[in-house]
């Protein structure tokens, strides 16, 4: 991880002339320092009461007017927010930095609860591409089908899906989990970073291509194994972490997670040693 | 980016110009430069309907080279007596627009290559479509404004695929907007979402093969390639599954034929497409809104994988 502390002396980037200005900024320390946790607010956020629930019908909304008018609810106190006639529109939900029940009866298109941090929410339908890109924390449940790019760029949370879902599932992901009850797609955990992805059923073609780091557990078939993506041994502290997560996504509880495939990064891609270009291609 | 949509009725006729309509409407942010349908309206069977033109809408956001009026008349004349020389009949005459026309002809033949040659060799002239079943009507425009200027929304028929065009690899006219007929086969349609990148090795040996391209668009390849493959034997299915491996580059694509409706997904995944499927009805485009326009009620859908190939029957 890199080191984010402020630093007032030279680096060794200004010594060698790459820049001259000096980097100051707050520290990841003093940023989450508890004692001045009074301090912090986190701009968008509301004191919601979960019992205080209502309905919002965004049949004749548009994606815009629908996420305003949920803010306004959320404004307003409300913790349970149940979202009728989403009927596939596009960017519902997208950007909520709030704790907060949010149920949608219906189907989402694509970019469905993108850039969201701490809402529990529940899809009873299907998401399109990019379902919950950027989550950085909360738990997303879709009861049906999911398209492409699930989970893109996630930092955290749970996302769950328990039907299937299509290509380049938790392409670039930076952490979370990703939680699939069915199939998934070609190019699943592409240049993923971080994070961890468990699909029960069969995934395509060139899995955890170019993956940095993170771990993807399998239950099905495998198309073939991506570019720098390999098999690894599935421990006691991996199974049970794999039943704990099964439990808490309400999904595959019976699972015998024991004969999943693990696979992790061989890091012979990562460009941390001395080799040459040319040497590389060699190690691979 | 473009946006495709398609549906197939099974069993049943319903007003596919309307509900594809709908459909392609919901998709006009994907692309409003041109629409185009492929209707496959019921018909007696008899006779083929062709679908042609004789000039380019030269309207606003148009490419295309301004032409005095009076050229397509005399393009139409020579269509006419070409006809006649070929001995085929015109049945009935529409046009709909100056350089838009539709005729039914009673023509007792069926190779249309040397018919398409003869049409095709006036300059200016294309013909869009040509079938017994199949009219490809294809304008500058979002769906709406097109299927208003063709009168469309009341064609009753089996099944339809329609594309929503965003130009970035060749001009904006009718020419290069799809759906693109698979000549010189009566009665099959293609479109296309996604950028080919071996257009001009395979247009190239293709042409060697006798093959024609009215356009430089790199969809248009797919209808030919597949028209190639089936003029060699090969059944619809299997030159779509051909034209995964020997087409290079990102595509989803439908075709159609007189009593079929198939897509495929090229073996990266990466273009969208959302599909419904059910016994009597399969449904399926770009995004999820173009299907909810002809069925809003809650239905399960899903993206089709990598590599897959799929035909229905009607």
């Amino acid at each position: 991880m890199a080191n984010l502390k402020t630093t007032e002396k030279k680096t060794k980037s200004q010594s060698m002339g790459m820049h001259s200005e000096v980097l100051k900024g707050r520290t990841q320390q003093k940023f989450f320092n508890p004692d001045e946790g009074e301090n912090l607010y986190y701009f968008g956020t509301y004191d919601v009461d979960f019992n205080k629930r209502t309905e919002l019908d965004v049949k004749e909304m548009t994606a815009p007017e629908a996420n305003k008018e949920i803010d306004n609810l959320m404004s307003q106190g409300y913790g349970t927010i149940v979202i009728k006639n989403p009927q596939g529109k596009h960017s519902l939900g997208v950007g909520i930095l709030n704790k907060l029940n949010l149920i949608f009866e219906g189907s989402l298109g694509y970019f469905g609860m993108g850039s969201c941090d701490g809402p529990t929410v529940r899809i009873n339908g299907r998401v399109g591409w990019s379902c919950a890109e950027n989550l950085m924390a909360g738990k997303i449940v879709i009861e049906k089908n999911a398209g492409s790019c699930f989970g893109a760029a996630i930092r955290g949370g749970d996302l769950i899906c328990k039907g299937s879902v299509g290509a380049r599932t938790g392409i670039d992901m930076k952490g979370g989990t990703i939680i699939v009850g069915g199939d998934a797609g070609a190019f699943t955990g592409f240049m993923m970073q971080r994070g961890r992805i468990i699909i029960l059923g069969d995934v395509g073609i060139n899995l955890g291509d170019s993956m940095y780091d993170g771990t993807i557990f399998i239950g099905g078939k495998i198309g073939s194994f991506g570019s720098d993506a390999v098999p690894s041994d599935l421990t006691d502290s991996d199974k049970d972490w794999l039943k704990r997560k099964l439990k808490v996504a309400e999904i595959g509880e019976k699972f015998d997670v024991s004969k999943m495939t693990k696979i992790v990064a061989g890091k012979k891609l990562w460009n941390y040693d001395n080799l040459e270009p040319h040497e590389k291609k060699g190690a691979i | 980016m473009c946006g495709i949509a398609g549906l197939i009725h099974r069993g049943k006729s319903s007003n596919v110009g309307s509900e594809l309509q709908g459909m392609l409407q919901a998709l006009k942010h994907r692309g409003e430069d041109s629409t185009g349908y492929a209707l496959y309206g019921d018909t007696d069977g008899k006779n083929f309907i062709m679908r042609f033109k004789v000039g380019e809408n030269v309207g606003e956001g148009s490419s295309s080279i301004m032409e005095d009026v009076s050229v397509y008349d005399e393009r139409k004349k020579i269509v006419d007596q070409y006809l006649s020389e070929l001995g085929a009949k015109i049945v009935k005459e529409e046009r709909v627009l100056p350089y838009s026309l539709r005729y039914e002809i009673s023509y007792d033949t069926k190779d249309l290559l040397e018919f398409s040659q003869k049409i095709e060799s006036i300059p200016g002239v294309e013909i869009l479509s040509m079938g017994k079943s199949l009219e490809v009507i294809k304008d500058l425009g979002n769906a709406k404004m097109v299927c208003d200027r063709y009168g469309l929304d009341k064609l009753v028929g089996t099944h339809a695929i329609g594309h929503a065009r965003m130009a970035t690899e060749s001009g904006v006219d009718i020419k290069s907007a799809h759906p693109f007929w698979g000549y010189p086969f009566s009665d099959v349609s293609v479109v296309h979402n996604g950028q080919l990148t071996n257009y001009w090795n395979n247009r190239r040996l293709l042409e060697n093969k006798g093959m024609r391209f009215m356009s430089e668009c790199d969809s248009e390849l797919i209808a030919v390639y597949i028209a190639q493959k089936m003029r060699e034997g090969a059944s619809l299915e299997e030159g779509m599954k051909a034209s995964l491996t020997g087409l290079d580059g990102v595509f989803t694509y439908f075709v159609a034929t007189k009593d079929s409706l198939g897509m495929a997904k090229d073996t990266m995944a990466a273009k969208p497409l959302v599909l419904y499927e059910s016994d009597d009805l399969v449904a399926m485009g770009s995004e999820e809104i173009a299907i909810r326009s002809v069925l809003p009620q809650e239905i399960d859908t899903y993206d089709p994988y990598d590599g897959e190939v799929k035909v229905w029957q009607i």
